[in-house]
């Protein structure tokens, strides 16, 4: 694929990240953060988030798996995920997120388990969406080409 | 991000580099790393110098170490090691640098608690750009304020007064939550800028407030009366060589911050609170949790003799419905009282309180303070309502559109709030006494107010009798102080660790009830003495006194029960401490 189309299918795919709601105005901010002195930032904001969402995803399995949950613990995982999603732009994840704190405030066990399940599939389709977007950024920089940011005009 | 290289340019308190706010040394403090390297990389984009931590305690210790290596710091509201606004707290009270608190909870009540913890901004996640391009603003803020408080050093508590002064008058107006807040927020920033007052920014050679130098201190400031008490005055009286005005300045603002960050701030330090406010509107929160933590420590130290309690009880306190909120306020007071002793922040009712012993506080207070002031606090409390908090805050405000709040300039009101909701709150203080009820005091003010209402106060509502109402004030505020005031008019309070003991009886028909609230106050300074980093060592030896701070409610206490007695007098004997002499409290 020569470069141009590949920028421009970056082009289509991000924007679609954002119709869907995948992606909101917080992701370009990221995106508007990335310059010459570092140029990775994006990828290494999102590598970050990866980490630190699985991290706090398998803490909450394991709250919830408890014979008595401690919904406090769990409230506060909940949280700071909802922090990490919101400040790179998550935006499904951050809105999953809102509902099962409500759950968490209400103790309610199996709502809670059902938001989990939720999250985890936000989650991991963002991080599809995400993984694919950077693959193509890196195909367009090792093909000689310059990421199109510009061309976002949101 | 090192200090070191943090270029002189900003470090000038008054001269602003041309590049400014270039350079401006930020610390970062987020238990989350993705949100820690947006942070991080947003600030560097608006080129200011950033160096990032992701624990509470690893930030506190880079401060310490360096005092002067950072401008501002961006602070997380939950961590896991240490809750953002305990740390704010410590920022504030031991570097005073300014503090911008963020989250992704936006809801009221934390944005609340981050401005009554003396944030200077609050920030929702996720944060953009463009909110820190700004953040230099609360830099330059805060060191103009401290420039100009330190120069007009003598003026400046007239203009602390003023500014009360209006403020109580806004409270006294039927828009009293309105106006409350804005006065609050007017006091956070004064606070902020009396804080600054004496900051190393100042690079002036700090003056070590010893217990006994406090004593001196409040006992001047009770002589002249909280609403003369200028530091010139204040200093002739105490005619300690070597201390200079600007010494006696800066030692009122804090204070007199100390009174206020009492009422307003302690809400994680009570567990006390829980017990007794919790039945209580959040507003009570953060006072109650100071009380709650003083009367822990106090009830801990052994101070809050059960007996106070239940003479408290006794003397009537009962009087009001006690709603179980009413305890709450008692001791909130009592925790003002001796939270603010150590940190020797005046509220306006400190004049009052002779250094006589604290307990005697109460002791003259709380029999003068008839129901009918009870009643009036209770007005003022429930004005206060959602005001709570800045009933605290403000001592003896009045604000809170109470008439009485505006009475209790002298004593602060909180003291008074506690005191009259010490009648009805004994009952339950009692109980409470065990724990911590510390922080009511803080909210003791406020408490005091509302658990009046709440008690029904057998008080009348009268609080049009501002004669009155300044008794009760002064009463509240003396006890606020102390801590111990409730003690004790029965004299047994004695230690101040009575301070958790329901200091204000006073307002209730019990008479003695005052002294017996003040139990818990000694571990109210102490725990005072620990976050509000004054360099007034409570004296936590005292076992009747908790803090000679302390004795300085009790002085008002006593003043103000002398006042409504019409000859309390013997409050100071009461007291076990020597508190300061109340003498003339302003009715």
């Amino acid at each position: 694929m020569e470069v141009g189309q590949m920028q421009r299918t970056w082009v289509e795919y991000t924007k679609s990240l954002f119709m869907e709601g995948f992606l909101d105005g917080q992701f370009t901010q990221l995106q508007l953060l990335q310059d010459e002195s570092n140029p990775d930032f994006v990828v290494e904001v999102v590598s970050l988030f990866f980490e630190d969402s699985e991290r706090l995803l398998n803490d909450l399995t394991r709250a919830l798996d408890q014979q008595s949950v401690d919904f406090k613990r769990v409230d506060a995982h909940v949280h700071q995920l909802k922090g990490s999603s919101s400040s790179i732009g998550a935006q499904r994840v951050k809105n999953a997120c809102i509902a099962f704190r409500s759950f968490c405030e209400q103790q309610n066990s199996e709502a809670c388990l059902k938001c989990l399940q939720q999250v985890k599939q936000e989650y991991y389709l963002v991080k599809n969406k995400l993984e694919t977007l950077i693959r193509l950024e890196q195909q367009i920089v090792a093909a000689g080409g310059s990421v199109p940011m510009e061309e976002l005009s949101f | 991000m090192s200090t070191a290289s943090s270029s002189a340019a900003w470090k000038a308190g008054d001269v602003v580099p041309d590049q400014f706010p270039a350079g401006l040394r930020v610390l970062v403090v987020d238990d989350d790393p993705t949100c820690l390297m947006i942070l991080e990389k947003m600030l560097r984009t608006c080129l200011y110098e950033v160096t990032k931590c992701n624990r509470a305690e690893t930030a506190l210790s880079l401060l310490r170490e360096n005092k002067n290596g950072y401008d501002i710091v961006i602070s997380d509201v939950h961590m896991p090691d240490m809750d953002g606004f305990k740390l704010l707290e410590h920022i504030g009270l031991e570097m005073d640098l300014p503090v911008i608190m963020m989250s992704a909870d936006d809801g009221k009540n934390v944005v609340m608690k981050g401005v009554t913890h003396g944030a200077c901004d609050y920030l929702i996640k996720p944060v953009r750009i463009e909110a820190l391009k700004n953040i230099w603003q609360h830099v330059v803020r805060k060191k103009k304020n401290e420039w100009k408080d330190f120069e007009q050093s003598g003026s400046v508590e007239e203009g602390d007064r003023q500014q009360k002064q209006s403020e109580d008058a806004d409270y006294s107006s039927s828009a009293n939550e309105g106006n409350w807040r804005n006065s609050k927020k007017r006091k956070d920033e004064e606070e902020e800028a009396e804080e600054r007052d004496d900051t190393s920014t100042l690079k002036k050679p700090r003056v070590v407030w010893s217990v006994e130098l406090h004593q001196q201190f409040v006992a001047a400031v009770n002589q002249l009366g909280i609403d003369k008490a200028v530091p010139k005055k204040i200093l002739e009286l105490m005619n300690v060589p070597g201390l200079t005005r600007e010494n006696v300045a800066s030692h009122l603002q804090k204070y007199r911050l100390y009174l206020r960050r009492l009422s307003g701030v302690s809400q994680h330090q009570n567990n006390l609170t829980n017990s007794f406010i919790s039945p209580q509107d959040a507003t009570y929160g953060p006072l109650s949790s100071l009380n709650g933590l003083d009367l822990q420590t106090l009830a801990a130290t052994g101070q809050l003799p059960a007996q106070s309690l239940a003479t408290l009880q006794a003397a009537g306190l009962g009087r009001s419905a006690v709603k179980s909120r009413m305890p709450m306020p008692i001791v909130d007071q009592r925790n003002l009282f001796s939270f603010e002793n150590p940190k020797l922040r005046f509220g306006e009712g400190q004049q009052q309180l002779s250094s006589s012993k604290p307990m005697n506080l109460l002791h003259g207070i709380p029999t003068t303070m008839e129901p009918k002031q009870l009643a009036n606090l209770h007005h003022s409390a429930q004005s206060l309502g959602s005001m709570n908090m800045q009933v605290n805050a403000h001592g003896g405000q009045g604000g809170q559109g109470d008439s009485l709040l505006m009475q209790m300039n002298q004593s602060q009101a909180r003291g008074q709030i506690l005191n009259e909701s010490t009648g009805s709150h004994v009952p339950t203080l009692t109980s409470s006494m065990g724990q911590p009820v510390l922080s009511n005091t803080v909210v003791g003010g406020v408490l005091a107010r509302n658990c009046l209402a709440e008690n029904g106060m057998t008080f009348n509502d009268s609080h049009q009798n501002n004669s009155l109402q300044s008794n009760l004030d002064v009463g509240t505020s003396v006890l606020s102080h102390q801590g111990f005031s409730s003690t004790q008019r029965t004299g047994q309070n004695r230690n101040i660790s009575a301070v958790g003991k329901p200091m204000f009886t006073a307002g209730d028909t019990t008479d003695h009830v005052n002294a017996q609230n003040v139990g818990p106050i000694n571990t109210f300074f102490t725990d005072n003495s620990v976050r509000v980093k004054s360099e007034f060592v409570p004296d936590a030896s005292c076992e009747t006194n908790l803090f000679p701070e302390q004795f300085g409610q009790e002085d008002l206490m006593s003043a103000l029960l002398k006042q409504q007695q019409g000859g309390v007098a013997p409050a100071e004997n009461e007291f076990d401490f020597d508190g300061y002499p109340l003498d003339n409290i302003p009715v």
